[in-house]
């Protein structure tokens, strides 16, 4: 367990519920709060609904039409439902289940894909120095900098995965959000993984969805517990894990489920 | 126990071997014609083929008729169905490339919605209009209405819409192969729709967007019936849109009915079949090489 964060919430959802069909919500009336520099992690059993806040945290939802947001999130203390996607995105990064390098782009290209793709235009040095520095701080560039212009499919998926940290911190957010981002890999690259998140947290605020237990105890500061679709509980990992106060909570750390 | 066992081992062998024998003798009955077709074309053909068979029109019937009762191969060519059919068929991709790939992504990325479940039926029936049927309607729009005669842009009319059902469920279906997660990859960085589907689905579906269409124009390449309703043949090079041309597969049927040219069927087949062969090739060229999903 890491030493907790003493840092001001960032992040904050506001009796958020969402609902994948009508009066069917995934995420019900869920208030809680993201510290600077930190790591959180949303944990609970499939389907408690710990993806879908996540992902409201990016307005991820909007993709979808047919799904109904009710309730706030605020960024800094602004909603950021009255922000543009574009500068919501660009604060907020996201980092998939999967790793997901557009395969159609190089290395290089994939790492600036964040500018490239909003009309964003650097100059060739300033890309560079972005694509280093991204690089460096996932640990890929001595792997890749031979390759930068090779496309990124020989890559393994554990170096996939850090690809796609790169492309997302490579538009230099305050936050990025794990969607059970170790969960398509194997140990020694989850491992590499997790000591990058340890890293990170030094310049990003990281939200973490994962489902093993150990891992958010392993890397989390603090833990929100999710069971269908509400929060049960929420605070520092240490005081979680070690004197959980809900019945819910203790039962599947335990588990009795999950 | 010990007998039964193997005795069943061998007749399993034994049913094994005799299965794929005879899926090894299907898939040779099936090619056997392919190469009888080319064989016999490449044989009847190649002699009239050298250097003018390219650049110069058809003969006509006395030209045709001193050289065949000379013993000599026939003058003149298919230029002229060469030009009309490249005219043709670059009018008809200029507008069903386009619309066929918008359709195309538009119905992947409104799959569930009803107005796309009756595009999508439409163009299912689309595609199973005979072909001499959309002649028969770019006669009674483009050739009764707009051109007041035959005309290539009648000829391209009906090649657009043999197209279009094509490279809509080929656009589609490719489409469909790119998983959620490189969607959702560009979006959470904030990218733009239009942009998502310009430098990320297109360039990443490209090997299958560009079979598609490939097929499709070696599809539309070959067509006859539709043409001789609407661009009706022409024995003159002709650029002009609004004038009848010819294009190869017509006069291959113009060839067929003169019988001192029938020399010339050969050659004039041997080329379209080369020719589609070799964009069939070339689209399973482009698949391989630039495939990401």
């Amino acid at each position: 367990m890491s030493k907790a964060a003493n840092n001001e919430p960032v992040l904050k959802t506001e009796g958020l519920s969402i609902a994948y069909e009508p009066d069917h919500y995934a995420v019900n009336n869920v208030t809680a709060s993201v510290r600077k520099n930190s790591i959180t992690a949303i944990m609970g059993p499939s389907g408690c609904g710990k993806s879908t806040l996540l992902r409201a945290m990016n307005r991820m939802h909007e993709l979808y039409p047919d799904i109904e947001t009710k309730g706030d999130i605020l960024l800094d203390g602004r909603s950021i439902f009255s922000m543009s996607v574009i500068e919501l995105r660009r604060k907020v990064g996201m980092v998939f289940q999967r790793p997901n390098p557009f395969p159609n782009m190089t290395i290089y290209e994939n790492v600036v894909a964040g500018y490239s793709l909003n009309d964003i235009r650097l100059k060739k040095s300033q890309r560079d120095d972005i694509v280093e520095s991204a690089l460096r701080n996932v640990t890929l560039w001595d792997e890749v900098k031979e390759s930068l212009y090779r496309k990124g499919s020989f890559l393994s998926g554990g170096q996939q995965q850090r690809l796609c940290v790169a492309r997302a911190i490579a538009f230099n957010p305050e936050i990025l959000l794990l969607d059970e981002p170790t969960s398509a890999l194997d140990p020694i690259a989850t491992s590499k993984i997790e000591d990058l998140l340890g890293e990170l947290k030094k310049n990003y605020t990281l939200v973490l969805v994962t489902h093993n237990m150990s891992q958010a105890a392993r890397i989390s500061d603090d833990s929100i517990f999710m069971y269908m679709g509400e929060l049960v509980e929420a605070g520092p990992t240490g005081t979680l894990f070690t004197n959980p106060k809900d019945p819910r909570t203790e039962a599947y750390l335990t588990g009795k489920f999950g | 126990m010990e007998v039964l066992m193997t005795d069943n081992i061998k007749r399993r062998t034994r049913a094994n071997n005799r299965f794929r024998y005879l899926i090894i003798a299907g898939a040779i009955i099936t090619i056997i014609p392919i190469f009888l077709i080319v064989g016999n074309l490449a044989v009847k053909g190649y002699r009239q083929i050298n250097f003018a068979f390219f650049t110069e029109p058809a003969p006509d019937t006395f030209q045709a008729m001193m050289a065949s009762s000379a013993g000599e191969i026939i003058p003149g060519g298919i230029a002229n169905g060469l030009t009309g059919s490249l005219l043709m068929v670059l009018l008809a991709s200029l507008v069903a490339i386009p619309l066929g790939l918008f359709t195309g992504i538009y119905l992947y990325e409104n799959s569930t919605r009803r107005y796309a479940g009756f595009i999508r039926s439409l163009t299912e029936i689309l595609q199973g209009v005979p072909s001499i049927i959309l002649g028969i309607i770019a006669y009674l729009w483009v050739v009764k209405n707009i051109t007041k005669g035959y005309s290539a842009l009648a000829g391209s009319t009906a090649l657009a819409i043999m197209m279009l059902p094509l490279i809509i469920r080929s656009t589609e279906e490719t489409m469909k192969m790119i998983p959620v997660t490189i969607r959702e990859a560009a979006f959470a960085l904030g990218t733009p729709y239009y942009k998502m589907i310009y430098k990320i689905l297109i360039p990443v579906s490209f090997s299958g967007l560009a079979t598609g269409v490939l097929l499709a124009l070696s599809r539309i390449l070959g067509e006859t019936a539709p043409l001789m309703l609407t661009a009706l043949g022409s024995p003159a090079i002709s650029f002009d849109v609004t004038k009848p041309v010819s294009a190869v597969p017509l006069l291959i049927w113009d060839f067929y009915n003169d019988p001192n040219m029938v020399n010339l069927v050969w050659s004039a087949s041997l080329f379209l079949m080369v020719f589609v062969l070799a964009m069939n090739l070339l689209s399973r060229n482009i698949a391989s090489k630039r495939k990401y999903i």
